[in-house]
């Protein structure tokens, strides 16, 4: 019984947890950026969901359309306000680049978790869920929204993988994550690509942080705790192995899952961190990472 | 190291220096107190540029090493109440240990790798102080007996000298040969290492250093505040802070790093009517100053100063 109610929720977090980090990943391993506004795009999703459903009334499903909406917008800009001035800056060393992004998206993202908390206040928010009421599935009372949210993550990660090697916009962002020289000899504009997967990445940061906003709720205070778990699971999984980083979001979704039933909630984040300073030590480039 | 005695730089900081020194007489308590908190704040910005701008290690965990000194420092002495001096020292030394338990398994893995490492010793300091509350007073913070003392001035001063001679020790292991090497492998260990250098062994010797330096400012800062929690010395926003600072003020300056401290929390203060906007206008403007300018204030000064 018990056992079936891990299996069960422990499936709908790492889903959620998985659909979050792939966007994250699949921008480092195309472009070489960590985003660390994730966890604010996500957050920005879910209230713009929230508001656009409680407050403005539009009903659940443009709500949801319209918090990936602002996801997508709030990419664009990350990209093109913050990222793309860096790597193109004659002022900032090459080899420095990589902490500037880095400086530069953690400041953007403490940007917009302020005006969230100065326009929607910093009070934990829940999206009207589109799917309501209970299953029993093996003994355990399951919300439906549980579910809707598991099918969805798998049903866009799927997605995700026909585009990336099925078409041919796809197999372009795959050529560029293998060697970015050579998509441009090959006449492929650079920047396009990138433009291509920050919107892949807006996409998919929205719908994980919507889906979050209706399973978990979201509040202001979340997006710090976001971005480091997304940043864990993919740097535990291998930055920029999107498959690495699907197997290291159950591992980690399993591991605190399990604590939180068996050993106390409070411990929860304890042994995936524990588990990720272990993999660091014996294998620094993550589960399926490439040096 | 002769030349740095005779360029402006070192008139300057000298006479910042005499001027500070002397507000004492003729300002508040209420400024006084600003300013101590924000020189103990340069110092961790000092010691986080070392190893940033100089061993090119980006520590997103600075609180870790500051914390695990202001804890120690702290717990000696409400849980056992041994003398401030006592705790203060043992702070500093509690914090070179964490820093070369941290330093040890860190500094094989390079780049976002090391920086995650880091954050992730953040947060699990974070969590042990709230597990252990018996210990650590958790969530609600450490309320520390002893103070060194109460005199605002006398406290000032305490600041003011600290963070002056922190600075000059910083600044001249950066400019010494130790530093050229450091400065060497963190932009490219490859090659410091084939001209012979120990790259791991300059690296760990940052690292110590910078402990040493985060440790003692956070145990003073404990002793000030007469408080430790996690809000003041642990949580990864305070790191923010003092990145931020560092690269406000300009990388591989170290005495940079200290204005831009100095600044971030005068800075704050001023802009407190503003509510609850304060915080996204000083990282807008931290933003606008990574983009324009990176080499930061007293980088953008140098480099015109050396042009002319």
């Amino acid at each position: 019984m018990r056992a079936f109610q891990i299996l069960i929720d422990g499936f709908a977090i790492s889903a959620l947890y998985a659909l979050g980090a792939t966007g994250f990943t699949l921008i480092f391993g195309v472009s070489g950026v960590l985003n660390l506004s994730h966890g604010a795009i996500m957050v920005a999703a879910a209230v713009a969901a929230w508001a656009a459903a409680s407050v403005l009334n539009v009903g659940t499903y443009a709500g949801a359309l319209i918090g990936v909406g602002v996801a997508l917008l709030t990419a664009f800009l990350t990209y093109f306000a913050v990222v793309k001035p860096i790597q193109d800056s004659r002022r900032i060393p090459n080899e420095e680049k990589e902490i500037f992004v880095l400086t530069g998206t953690l400041l953007w993202g403490i940007m917009i978790q302020e005006l969230i908390a100065y326009f929607f206040t910093n009070n934990a928010k829940t999206v009207l869920p589109i799917v309501e009421g209970v299953v029993e599935i093996l003994g355990v009372r399951t919300p439906k929204n549980e579910i809707f949210t598991a099918i969805v993550c798998c049903l866009v990660i799927a997605l995700l993988w026909l585009l990336v090697n099925r078409t041919r916009t796809g197999k372009a962002v795959l050529a560029a994550s293998m060697n970015p020289r050579g998509v441009t000899l090959l006449g492929l504009e650079l920047t396009n690509i990138y433009i291509v997967v920050w919107g892949i990445y807006g996409i998919l940061a929205g719908i994980a942080g919507v889906l979050l906003g209706m399973f978990l709720g979201v509040s202001s205070y979340s997006v710090g705790p976001l971005t480091a778990s997304a940043f864990s699971i993919v740097v535990l999984g291998g930055l920029g192995s999107v498959s690495g980083s699907l197997i290291a979001a159950f591992v980690v979704g399993y591991l605190e899952t399990l604590t939180a039933y068996l050993v106390s909630p409070a411990y929860r984040t304890i042994p995936a961190l524990l588990l990720l300073v272990f993999v660091m030590y014996i294998r620094p480039q993550g589960l399926l990472g490439r040096r | 190291m002769a030349s740095f005695f005779t360029s402006r730089l070192f008139f300057v900081s000298l006479a910042l220096v005499i001027i500070a020194a002397t507000l004492p007489l003729y300002v508040s308590g209420y400024v006084l107190g600003l300013l101590t908190v924000a020189f103990y704040f340069g110092v961790f910005a000092m010691a986080w540029d070392l190893l940033f701008g100089f061993a090119g290690e980006v520590n997103f965990g600075p609180t870790f090493l500051i914390g695990v000194g202001a804890y120690t420092a702290g717990i000696l002495n409400a849980q056992f109440g041994w003398s401030v001096y006592l705790c203060i020292v043992l702070g500093a030394l509690a914090s070179v240990i964490a820093g070369l338990v941290l330093a040890l398994p860190a500094l094989r893995v390079r780049g976002p790798y090391f920086g995650l490492t880091t954050l992730v010793a953040v947060l699990m300091l974070q969590n042990f102080i709230v597990v252990f509350a018996d210990l650590t007073g958790g969530e609600i913070g450490l309320t520390i007996p002893d103070v060194i003392t109460i005199n605002a001035g006398a406290n000032y001063w305490i600041a003011l000298g600290f963070m002056t001679i922190s600075a000059a020790i910083l600044y001249g292991l950066s400019q010494s040969p130790v530093g050229l090497v450091l400065q060497a492998s963190g932009q490219d260990p490859v090659q410091a290492g084939a001209l012979g250098f120990n790259i791991v062994k300059h690296k760990l010797a940052a690292f110590i250093v910078s402990a040493f330096f985060s440790g003692l400012s956070g145990a003073l800062l404990v002793f000030y505040f007469g408080t430790a929690s996690v809000g003041t010395v642990v949580d990864v926003a305070v790191g923010v802070n003092v990145i931020v600072s560092a690269v406000l003020g300009g990388r591989r300056t170290v005495l940079g790093a200290a204005l831009g401290a100095i600044f971030l929390i005068v800075a704050g203060e001023f802009l407190r009517p503003t509510g609850e906007l304060a915080t996204f206008i000083v990282s807008a403007v931290a933003l606008l100053v990574v983009l324009f300018f990176p080499g930061g204030f007293l980088g953008a000064a140098l480099s015109r100063e050396a042009r002319s």
